[in-house]
């Protein structure tokens, strides 16, 4: 029905924009998200003053990245179940238990039932299959057990918490794995579980020129229906920025030189001599850097551009009506939880390939830094709103955060007050923004 | 008034013996009821009476215990929201069933999403076809980025309308279309109502505003407890008669009795 009062309002208050609220009109930027970019800036830089110079270096950014990928990754799974109004507690003992599975298979079974001899490559890729697949199939039966037979995802993966983590424990009477394969061992970083510099820059290329693809489609599919535009100004803007952040991480990660150690004994394996004043060889982007980005732009796409994503959301601003639309809510929600336990499974490889280990303790706690990444990265408790780029922000966040207080040399115990303050700090801000607007 | 001459013609829609029962409560029992092309009957009742309940089984949200559901004289199978829109059968619901967290386009393709040839949520399409409809009924509105939370009642209620049309509804259910309006949006759901009748499309108005059923319907049907109490011809009962069938269950001569109808008038 014709609303006579807002139009007028809108164009009175398009008027009086002041020139900030003018750019982010143009741009079309989220508030909360710059919001969130300069809370990073300031803990950054922060953290960088008060350890003296240590933090934003290439080497602790670098590390930074690494440390972040493993909780970055099962964070966008988190966003999707958090938006349905559901949690899951259990992510980070299903990352020990697919972890342990992915573990044992290639240090114990594999080679001891099947007679793969080690070394091969079908060691590490049917350990990885099955870590993957075992952490789906987890995934969906506690989703089963939530959507079809209705009892609460809290207690569901309360319960999978205990079961996961007792299960990994049993798998190998609490021994621990180790060590992985060499190949699997890449998805940890490290000097060789980087891609070096003339990879990196490119991944940086295609990225950028991926920005600039989408920017330019997304403009001529507006243009061919005749609606409004963005400035050009803007569009270049936001274009400029996105390329320059690209460039600027890879030049970071590019200019981090593996250790002296690693380098003499790379150049004494290939018989080159080491040049006065040391060989640099650049990390350039960590494999599970990569891993973390990969996934990132897979679960964004999901969520913003297929049905199953769109269900997410609609099921989460209202679940009544959903099911009135006609959509199979149950069915839906089972298929989230698979997701998370997949994206769990992955982060389990990264965990485990890092440690060069599998043990029952690997993931401890890891669901309260997930769900604590999806929560600051604005994903909101009450239901259907989140974004898989603010869950990984909010897990570089939390990391930032944790690493620089080691950098600082703060104890443990004052480290997770810190942390738990943030939390609150960071919900109730949120709180607060999502009243005003 | 009427310009039908029911008899001769197939119902649009027709619900037999209807019934359901939520724990032992007969929410709706032997309820029957019918529509015809370009016909808008009314559905008048208590609350509780079961008239939500029992639109509520012909728009697929319940599954009904008995009874058969006949869409142009052929016995179809609803047992689901999606089944009743492959029969042409929308609903506008009292609490307008909208995804507060999504905007106007998302909502109106909710379930049955526009794709790109790449298996795609074809967003831009689906906005076309959003302003086109909303053109129609709200010429005024612009606010297509915005989740439908922040819009007014009335934005929203006109989303919910545009979403039952958009799809060529033949047969349109109608819960309470104007609890949540002003006069003014009143007179416009009345206006949309008579040009939707005259397009051919069969609609059920749930309501509780007389003034409004008798302006607008060529039908009512009252329900109380659960039951029929009868159906009768707007120009064939005067309001006072239909408070009557409302409050007593007692039906006036000239409406069809239903099973709800008090027994033997003193």
């Amino acid at each position: 029905m014709t609303d006579i009062t807002t139009t007028p309002v809108d164009r009175a208050r398009a008027s009086e924009l002041g020139p900030f609220a003018r750019f982010l009109k143009a741009t079309e930027l989220d508030v909360r998200m710059l919001g969130m970019l300069a809370a990073l800036a300031i803990i950054w830089v922060g953290l960088h003053f008060l350890s003296g110079g240590l933090f934003l270096t290439p080497r602790n950014l670098w590390n930074l990245s690494v440390q972040s990928a493993s909780v970055a990754i099962m964070a966008t799974g988190m966003v999707l179940v958090i938006v349905t109004r559901n949690i899951d507690l259990s992510v980070g003992s299903i990352l020990g238990f697919s972890g342990m599975v992915m573990g044992v298979m290639q240090a114990q079974w594999l080679p001891q039932y099947l007679g793969i001899p080690l070394g091969s490559h079908w060691l590490w890729i049917i350990a990885l299959c099955s870590g993957l697949i075992v952490g789906t199939a987890i995934g969906a039966l506690q989703g089963y057990v939530i959507a079809y037979m209705g009892v609460p995802a809290f207690i569901v993966t309360l319960g999978g918490l205990l079961i996961w983590r007792g299960g990994a424990w049993w798998l190998t009477s609490g021994q621990t794995v180790a060590p992985m394969d060499e190949t699997y061992r890449l998805m940890g970083g490290g000097p060789e579980g980087s891609i070096g510099a003339t990879w990196s820059w490119i991944v940086a290329v295609i990225a950028c020129l991926g920005v600039i693809w989408l920017l330019r489609s997304a403009r001529t599919q507006r243009k061919r229906f005749h609606f409004p535009l963005r400035p050009v100004w803007a569009e270049v803007f936001l274009g400029a920025v996105a390329c320059l952040v690209i460039l600027g991480a890879v030049l970071v990660a590019n200019s981090y030189g593996w250790p002296i150690g690693i380098v003499r004994r790379y150049a004494q394996e290939n018989g080159i001599t080491l040049p006065e004043g040391g060989l640099f060889i650049a990390h350039g982007i960590a494999i599970p850097v990569l891993m973390a980005v990969a996934v990132g732009i897979v679960m964004t796409f999901l969520t913003r551009r297929t049905r199953f994503g769109r269900y997410v959301f609609a099921i989460g601003g209202n679940p009544e009506a959903a099911a009135l639309a006609g959509i199979a809510t149950r069915w839906v929600t089972m298929k989230i939880f698979m997701l998370m336990g997949l994206l769990a499974a992955i982060g389990a490889a990264i965990s485990s390939a890092r440690l060069n280990a599998s043990t029952n303790a690997l993931g401890t706690l890891d669901e309260l830094l997930v769900i604590a990444a999806a929560v600051i990265g604005g994903t909101s408790l009450a239901g259907g709103a989140g974004t898989v780029l603010g869950a990984m922000l909010g897990a570089l966040l939390m990391q930032s955060l944790q690493s620089g207080m080691v950098l600082l040399g703060i104890d443990t115990p004052l480290q997770n007050i810190i942390v738990g303050f943030v939390l609150v700090l960071a919900v109730w801000l949120d709180t607060m923004y999502r009243k005003r607007v | 008034m009427v310009p039908l001459a029911p008899t001769t013609e197939v119902p649009l829609v027709e619900m037999r013996d209807i019934s359901i029962a939520f724990g032992g409560i007969r929410a709706v029992d032997d309820a029957s009821i019918d529509l015809y092309p370009g016909e808008v009957v009314a559905l008048l009742g208590h609350n509780g009476a079961g008239k939500s309940t029992l639109i509520k089984i012909l728009s697929g949200a319940y599954k009904r215990d008995s009874g058969a559901i006949l869409v142009n004289g052929a016995e179809v199978a609803i047992n689901s929201p999606r089944d009743a829109k492959q029969y042409g059968i929308e609903t506008i619901y009292q609490t307008l069933a909208l995804a507060d967290n999504v905007d106007a386009a998302a909502n109106l393709f909710l379930g049955r999403e526009l794709m790109t040839s790449w298996g795609t949520l074809d967003d831009v399409a689906m906005e076309a076809e959003a302003r086109k409809v909303m053109g129609r009924l709200n010429p005024r509105f612009q606010r297509f980025k915005d989740p439908v939370a922040r819009l007014s009642g009335g934005q929203r209620q006109s989303v919910a309308i545009a979403r039952a049309i958009l799809f060529n509804a033949r047969i349109l259910i109608m819960d309470e279309p104007t609890a949540a309006l002003g006069p003014q949006e009143t007179a416009q759901v009345g206006e949309l109502v008579k040009q939707l009748k005259s397009e051919g499309i069969g609609i059920f108005l749930i309501s509780h505003d007389i003034h409004d059923v008798f302006d607008l319907a060529d039908r009512v049907c009252v329900m109380k407890n659960g039951q029929v109490v009868g159906t009768a011809k707007t120009t064939d009962v005067t309001q006072d008669e239909v408070l009557g069938m409302i409050i007593l269950g007692k039906c006036p001569p000239g409406a069809i009795p239903g099973p709800g109808a008090m027994k033997a008038a003193a």
